[in-house]
């Protein structure tokens, strides 16, 4: 179990993030945690036209927590607001492709967590889909 | 010295499997595990005495009395109090709270100040903080020294004629530092402020005598210390107890009520409102029989032994970064530490796989890893039925966390 969960993905993600940054004109910013692992994770997304433009993460905490938030962002740059809001939390665990216990699983949604927050905020505060 | 072997028989979880390994407990500082004579101490109370106490006169509701209030002159005797001095509560957190509303609030105001510590449990800084924000009053933090033990010449240059409390950790449930209550006692007193102990990490673990060291309250959980959760103590001066306005109100801590108003209970009652957690009482009751029984110098020498051994073997592991001070006199039954590159979530949870359950994350003392310049750490804590053997699962356990993150 333990090797399935650490795939060297998740390793190498967690070592060298790919889309760890700031987005220095982000529409929106949204920061959460989860308090039982002490996880922290800061999503930052710029939209264009309906479309995720540039979107980036910051944070610190467990290696699936941190991994699996690079990971999804690799999954909805460029992708219509619409469809970032149709990703289920079945179909994100499927590509990241690791068995969880139910704690762990709030690690490796927190990223997802965040995202959503995120674009409902952009979305109420009147940002056009 | 413990005959552990003969301990560990006593305690039917530690023969479960995990994970297909032999449970290995190492977080009693979070919780600790029960003894079959605290469990069939329950187990007995509700075949045969179950009845709501202090409010009939029929035999069991007598029997019921009885036992909570015996466990009451227990407990009291235990640390060296009078029984009307223990408040039962669910837990060290309440206690807090219970101090707060019941003689904080009501009496500090600005420019009054308490001084606390930074390697404090939140519910040894959360509770003032709130006064702080209702009341105008200060908040003080004690810094650390470099060994990670307190730093006395910060508080005695801190404690002023405005300091009003003084609260303070016995032993940190991170760092395991031990602090000298009793020296401190007397520099809070002759400031002529009010000295509160958080005992939460050091009743379980040691002798204890509130008089030899002088605290004005001392609180503690007794599921620490093989008692079952929610039921704790606070123990109170009794001058000071007499002085304070109830903590919560209701049934059962009253004298009189009628329509234009009520006249309290005497103290200990005062404090309790509700029917209260007999059975909690009774299992605390049987916990401190079993650890009389070991005797609490033999519990305090045995986690040293472990502490003085679990430390040699951890320092001797690349990789891993130790929080606290090394030396076992000044130290609790808690080893904190880090493997570089690694969060502790992550150390925990190979661990489990191995058996091995340590706790991980920030402790519920989050200005402490701060000032660590930590994020979490991982943290290994014992008691009287832990074994070297055990700890040397662990540091298997942490080469193999190594392998899993190629360090």
């Amino acid at each position: 179990m333990i090797k399935e969960m650490y795939r060297e993905i998740i390793l190498e993600r967690y070592k060298n993030p790919v889309n760890a940054g700031v987005v220095e004109d982000a529409d929106v910013v949204v920061k959460d945690y989860n308090p039982t692992c002490g996880d922290v994770v800061e999503i930052q997304i710029k939209f264009n036209n309906g479309v995720v433009k540039d979107i980036k993460f910051q944070g610190h905490g467990c290696a699936i927590s941190q991994a699996s938030t690079d990971i999804l962002i690799d999954s909805v740059k460029n992708k219509k607001i619409g469809d970032v809001i149709r990703i289920t939390s079945e179909e994100f665990l499927k590509t990241l492709g690791i068995e969880l216990s139910p704690l762990r699983l709030k690690c490796a949604l927190l990223g997802l967590k965040i995202l959503k927050t995120a674009v409902y905020s952009y979305l109420g505060a009147g940002g056009e889909i | 010295m413990l005959n552990v072997e003969k301990i560990r028989e006593d305690f039917p979880i530690l023969k479960r499997k995990i994970n297909n390994r032999q449970l290995i407990f190492l977080d009693s500082a979070s919780t600790s595990q029960k003894p079959n004579q605290v469990i069939e101490s329950i187990k007995n109370y509700y075949e045969m005495h179950n009845a709501n106490p202090h409010r009939s006169i029929y035999q069991l509701c007598d029997e019921a009395t009885q036992l909570y209030e015996d466990a009451r002159k227990k407990v009291a005797k235990f640390i060296n109090a009078k029984p009307e001095e223990i408040v039962f509560v669910r837990n060290t957190n309440e206690a807090m709270n219970l101090i707060m509303h019941s003689f904080a609030l009501p009496k500090l105001h600005n420019p009054s100040e308490i001084i606390v510590s930074i390697m404090e449990h939140h519910a040894n800084i959360v509770p003032w903080q709130l006064v702080r924000k209702n009341n105008g009053t200060k908040l003080n933090f004690i810094d650390l020294n470099e060994d990670g033990t307190l730093n006395l010449e910060q508080l005695n240059n801190s404690i002023n004629r405005n300091t009003k409390i003084v609260s303070l950790t016995h032993v940190s449930n991170v760092l395991g530092t031990v602090n000298p209550v009793k020296e401190i006692s007397k520099i809070v007193h002759e400031n002529g402020s009010l000295f509160i102990v958080d005992g939460a990490q050091s009743v379980p673990h040691m002798t204890i005598d509130v008089h030899d060291i002088g605290c004005d309250f001392l609180a503690f959980s007794g599921h620490k210390m093989l008692a079952p959760m929610n039921i704790g103590v606070l123990y109170g001066r009794k001058e000071v107890l007499e002085e304070m306005e109830p903590f919560m109100v209701g049934g059962d801590m009253i004298k009189e009520v009628t329509t234009e108003g009520v006249i309290w209970n005497d103290i200990p009652w005062k404090f309790e409102a509700g029917t209260p957690n007999v059975e909690g009482a009774v299992g605390l009751s049987a916990a401190i029989d079993y650890l009389e029984k070991i005797g609490m110098e033999n519990v305090r020498e045995h986690e040293k032994e472990l502490t003085q051994y679990a430390l040699e073997k951890l320092s001797e592991v690349e990789d891993v970064q130790i929080y606290g001070p090394t030396n076992p006199e000044v130290k609790g039954g808690v080893v904190a530490f880090n493997v570089k590159g690694v969060h502790s979530h992550d150390v925990a949870y190979i661990l489990n796989d191995f058996g091995i359950a340590v706790r991980s994350g920030h402790h519920c003392a989050m200005p402490l890893m701060k000032r660590l310049g930590i994020q979490s750490c991982a943290r290994a804590s014992f008691y009287i039925y832990n074994t070297k053997e055990e700890i040397d699962a662990l540091i298997e356990g942490l080469e193999k966390v190594k392998m899993v993150f190629k360090l």
